[in-house]
């Protein structure tokens, strides 16, 4: 058989993801962090933060929560139901940075953690940050 | 390359299998010799816990068959971890003479052939034929780190935490192999990591079109043709593939990866894979069955994905390799 025969046979045969389960499981399970992180931020608020304090205490009890659940082997349990509702809040972030120092612990804290710490983040803060720097220079002159 | 058949008979005269926990819940759980609770089987990293599991495997075979490590001619062993070294770390107190292999999950067949051939030979007369995959070892090697949360794909297959090991003689009673037929590397465009199932498919079908042919038998001919672990993705893509080439084999055809674990309860996908996948598998069960003579001639298909997280990486297509041997109860053959 052809390579091109095969890889057509191959892309007609493969089973395919239940997508509505899916972005029904992502709505629900996004929708619920973002739900919890809105509570906190009115309780923060109620508490005499801020707004702009309050938004990053939201994030700081959500990583912390996110980085808690890892350790403990659940997070990775809810993710791979709700897909992009675990990954695209601030928590998903937080599960890539803490799930590969877990991981490479054994190598030790500078060859294994951190070497490996931002091996699945990494890309996501190196272009974060060269974005950011661009927006600022067009911000700077024509902002 | 042509079928080989052996005219000395190489037998292998025990076996052993060793598992994690999620394999012993699954439905041949009962039969592996010895499985861990957490995985980790008394180390601190999950290399040093896959070297053990091919240190206990082997030492049980070693047992069961009445012999010491020192007697070996030599070990073949593999697994999938860099450098093998799964295999070097956890065979070093047999202190018998070591050949490390690869050929990802087809490395138990491959031992196996290369084991027959020496013993055939004359110059070996006791093999060891051990291999290992571990979970854990093996996500965070070729995937992602193992608390990392994400949706799998259908098509995706769950790497097999098991070692098994087979004692091949000269001499003996059991089970015994009496034709091989070494696969060739093929790549039919498949580059998706998660579909390995389909990677490995062309390469089985290959092999084993290739073995009916030459020796002129059918799939009717073999109580049972097992693959190694092509999953149910590969199981439906080698049927098909087999079907073309004008070959029935929906009697007799199964695969390791869809037979160790529950695949409605457990969240495997499309099945297990891993080198430990057809080792446990084979050895706990297939070959239990064969000896007791429930079992007549069966065809066992190693399949391995031959990729390295490096190739994925840059986009390369997987070649796969499948290499096959017919295994018969002692006597049975003549």
């Amino acid at each position: 058989m052809k390579k091109d025969e095969y890889k057509k046979l191959a892309k007609e045969t493969a089973p395919r993801s239940p997508v509505l389960k899916d972005c029904l499981f992502a709505f629900l399970v996004g929708g619920a962090i973002c739900t919890l992180g809105q509570a906190l931020r009115d309780l923060y608020t109620m508490l005499g933060a801020e707004t702009e304090l309050a938004g990053t205490l939201v994030s700081c009890t959500l990583i912390f929560i996110t980085v808690w659940l890892t350790g403990f082997g659940v997070f990775d349990r809810i993710a791979k139901h709700a897909g992009a509702g675990t990954l695209v809040p601030i928590t998903g972030f937080a599960n890539a940075v803490v799930s590969p120092a877990i991981d490479n612990k054994s190598e030790g804290r500078v060859a294994g953690v951190g070497t490996k710490i931002f091996s699945v983040a990494g890309p996501v803060i190196l272009f974060g940050v060269i974005a950011s720097a661009v927006w600022g220079v067009i911000y700077y002159f024509w902002g | 390359m042509s079928v080989i058949r052996l005219k000395n008979s190489v037998n292998i005269i025990s076996s052993a299998s060793v598992v994690g926990r999620h394999e012993h819940e699954g439905p041949l759980g009962e039969l592996f010799d010895f499985w861990d609770e957490k995985d980790t089987f008394g180390m601190e990293t999950w290399e040093r816990a896959e070297a053990e599991m091919q240190r206990l495997a082997l030492s049980f075979a070693l047992s069961k068959a009445g012999i010491s490590g020192d007697s070996l001619d030599a070990i073949f062993a593999g697994d999938l971890l860099n450098q093998c070294t799964s295999s070097s770390y956890g065979l070093l107190p047999f202190n018998a003479p070591f050949f490390g292999l690869y050929g990802a999950c087809s490395t138990v067949v491959e031992g196996m052939i290369l084991a027959s051939l020496l013993i055939e030979s004359g110059h070996f007369s006791r093999v060891a034929d051990v291999v290992s995959s571990h979970n854990c070892a093996a996500e965070r090697q070729y995937r992602t780190p193992i608390e990392y949360g994400a949706l799998r794909a259908q098509t995706s297959q769950w790497t097999v935490t098991g070692a098994g090991a087979f004692i091949l003689t000269n001499a003996g009673d059991g089970a015994e192999i009496s034709e091989l037929l070494p696969g060739r590397t093929i790549d039919l465009g498949i580059n998706d990591p998660a579909d390995m199932g389909a990677a490995m498919a062309p390469a089985a079908a290959d092999t084993l079109v290739r073995f009916f042919r030459e020796t002129k038998t059918s799939p009717d001919d073999y109580d049972k043709i097992i693959t190694g672990d092509l999953g149910s993705r590969g199981f439906e893509l080698m049927s098909e593939l087999m079907f073309r080439e004008g070959y029935d084999v929906s009697r007799a055809y199964t695969d390791c990866g869809m037979l160790i674990y529950d695949r409605k309860k457990s969240d495997v996908h499309s099945g297990g894979s891993g080198c430990g996948c057809s080792a446990v598998v084979f050895g706990s069960h297939f070959l239990r069955e064969i000896e007791k003579g429930e079992l007549g001639p069966v065809l066992l298909i190693g399949t391995g994905a031959l990729m390295s997280p490096l190739t994925v990486a840059q986009g390369q297509n997987i070649p796969a390799v499948a290499h096959l041997v017919k295994i018969v109860k002692k006597g049975a053959s003549l």
